[in-house]
């Protein structure tokens, strides 16, 4: 296994009030930037899910047709009236799968942005102050850790997802429980390099932890956070699905591309054009979302291509 | 060890979802009472004993419909079993085979085309691979052989006798499955086998090995492969009880009689929600995920003589 990067800072001694150095530089960053913008799947997959992201959000408001109006063709194909066709019920598909992204990006980013938060914060307290801190952080996060997610998922919510605006309780729930793997990166990042020289020198000139924690450790920690919350993203997406494809996600009137599936999944042989495009959609996301953490992880440590 | 018995103790002993389960339409009094019933209003050690006792006497107690929840959990387990532990044998296989391939032979065609696949699958949803397999590769071969080889629905099919129609029924309702959940599964793994293995042969050691005039595929199976397996089996091990929490929705895909719909029936059935039922999934879920754990380790300890088990 490689050993972590070495923190690429040259403490100068500085008098108090002075300018103290960031442990990333702004040079390495720009590099790291470079290496991402040149990496063609990963701009390509980064590109294709703001598309995706920014025409379910624009393209409702000029579509024809909204997600829940009833067009009066009842399981039509692809036209050029209804370019995804329509289901039995005769909802325009576009405008459903249109709508069915919207909600699964945004909570898939939601759960991203949460449970990456709760994991830094969790894991920064247990690497920083070590201790009974780290040893109670670190059960409870066991604790998180063997509990099979979707099964506690579905405990869940089967009790809270009825409610109105249920993705966004489904996007608690799954923050919830996806923040483990994050605080075990980060308290491991920080145990390694809390008794390194240059924060010792943090604490000789009397730094407070809050400062130590969010200028010098976490910055060290940035590349594993910026990907992990991207590899959230993907995840969140599929157990989402997961879950709304077993009935217990997100609920009606609301959709989702994992409702949409299921629905179609019943008539997929005889109207495939409504399992195929909210699969497509889904598939394509993830697709890009883990193409963007590729190459978020290979700009952010450029000695994995050479290997 | 001793953190990992600690560590064991508070997952098991806490029951951290009974309050969850409590259903909010009950009135307190009846809350109270089941809670009697439950040995919830005791403290906390001593419910943790009560269970341990009544769980090592071989009792998770009755569920709502009556029913001893620990025997039907058993048979729930092994139906998921049938279906979870060829898939995994499988898409080990695929998986190591795959990833080999990919690091040695790095960067070309094969390599790509073989990514491409790992990635599509690892970005398609369970369900998805299970509808197509289902209802376009199952309906195009049972068509050409003219009747139903692959069966999309359940585990068997009930009232079959005779030893080899039943293994022929039971093989023909699993492929289905298990070809799904492979498919999802050897997906991450192959990449991650691949990762390991080029990590591993640009190790200095590696370098020693060709240098002393090994053979080539002495120095991939003896030298690197060995290593590089080391993290894949704690990945497999930790993956195993995640697909058998997760084997619900394959289940669901296909109509199986699971541990997955057991939890579901007893969270939306009759009389929902099933606390005995979900409390004793919950734990045999769990000790599954720990005792996986420990075969990870252990295995880790054997494959690689540095790590001692402390």
């Amino acid at each position: 296994m490689p050993e972590p990067a070495a923190p690429t800072v040259t403490v100068v001694p500085s008098t108090a009030g002075g300018p103290v150095p960031v442990a990333a530089s702004r040079g390495q960053l720009r590099m790291a930037a470079g290496r991402f913008v040149r990496h063609k799947l990963a701009m390509t997959g980064l590109v294709v899910f703001l598309l995706l992201l920014l025409a379910s959000l624009v393209v409702p408001l000029f579509w024809k047709y909204g997600y829940t109006s009833i067009t009066g063709q009842y399981g039509t194909g692809p036209s050029a009236q209804h370019p995804f066709g329509t289901d039995p019920i005769g909802h325009d598909m576009l405008a459903q799968v249109l709508a069915g992204t919207r909600t699964s990006l945004e909570t898939a980013l939601l759960v991203a942005a949460i449970s990456t938060a709760f994991g830094t914060l969790v894991g920064a307290i247990a690497g920083y102050y070590g201790g009974i801190a780290d040893q109670v952080l670190m059960r409870l996060t066991d604790l998180v850790l063997i509990v099979p997610v979707l099964a506690v998922l579905l405990v869940l919510s089967n009790r809270f997802s009825k409610q109105a605006d249920s993705s966004l309780f489904v996007g608690l729930m799954l923050a919830l429980l996806l923040w483990t793997y994050l605080a075990r990166l980060v308290r491991g990042t920080f145990l390694g390099l809390r008794e390194r020289e240059f924060i010792e020198a943090e604490h000789a000139i009397g730094a407070s932890a809050p400062r130590i924690i969010l200028r010098h450790l976490v910055p060290n920690a940035a590349g594993a956070i910026a990907v992990n919350a991207t590899l959230t993203v993907a995840n969140a997406m599929l157990i989402e699905a997961a879950l709304s494809y077993l009935g217990l996600g997100v609920q009606p009137p609301q959709v989702d591309l994992g409702t949409l599936i299921a629905s179609g999944e019943g008539d997929a042989t005889a109207l495939p054009w409504l399992f195929y495009f909210p699969s497509a959609f889904l598939v394509l996301a993830i697709l890009c979302v883990n193409f963007v953490g590729d190459g978020l992880r290979d700009a952010l440590d450029p000695t994995r291509r050479e290997r | 060890m001793a953190s990992f018995l600690l560590f064991l103790l508070v997952a098991v002993s806490g029951n951290p979802l009974a309050s969850l389960m409590a259903n909010p339409h009950i009135s307190p009094a009846t809350i109270a009472a089941a809670k009697r019933e439950l040995g919830l209003d005791q403290p906390l050690l001593v419910r943790y004993w009560d269970w341990l006792t009544r769980m090592l006497g071989g009792s998770f107690g009755t569920s709502t419909t009556g029913q001893p929840v620990g025997t039907e959990l058993g048979t729930r387990l092994v139906v998921t079993l049938q279906m979870v532990v060829p898939s995994v044998i499988v898409a080990v296989v695929l998986a190591v085979g795959v990833g080999v391939i990919g690091a040695v032979r790095q960067y070309s065609v094969t390599d790509h085309a073989m990514t491409a696949v790992a990635y599509l699958f690892y970005s398609t949803p369970v369900f998805v691979v299970a509808i197509l397999l289902k209802d376009f590769l199952a309906v195009d071969v049972n068509n050409a052989a003219g009747h139903t080889v692959l069966f999309t629905l359940g585990q068997n099919t009930p009232g079959t006798t005779g030893t080899l129609p039943v293994l022929t029924d039971v093989v023909e309702h699993t492929v289905l499955p298990v070809l799904t959940l492979t498919l999802i599964t050897y997906a991450g793994w192959s990449r991650y086998q691949r990762a390991q293995l080029l990590d591993v042969l640009n190790a200095d050691y590696i370098r020693l090995a060709r240098a002393k005039g090994l053979s080539p595929r002495r120095v991939l199976f003896v030298h690197a492969l060995r290593n590089a397996l080391v993290p894949v089996v704690t990945v497999v091990a930790a993956d195993f009880a995640v697909l058998l929490g997760g084997a619900v929705v394959t289940e669901t895909a296909f109509g199986w009689q699971g541990m997955g719909q057991f939890l579901l029936q007893g969270l939306t059935g009759p009389v929902s929600p099933d606390t005995t039922t979900v409390q004793a999934w919950m734990m045999v879920v769990a000790a599954v995920v720990i005792v996986f754990n420990i075969i990870a380790d252990m295995l880790y300890a054997v494959l690689d003589p540095r790590i001692r088990l402390a």
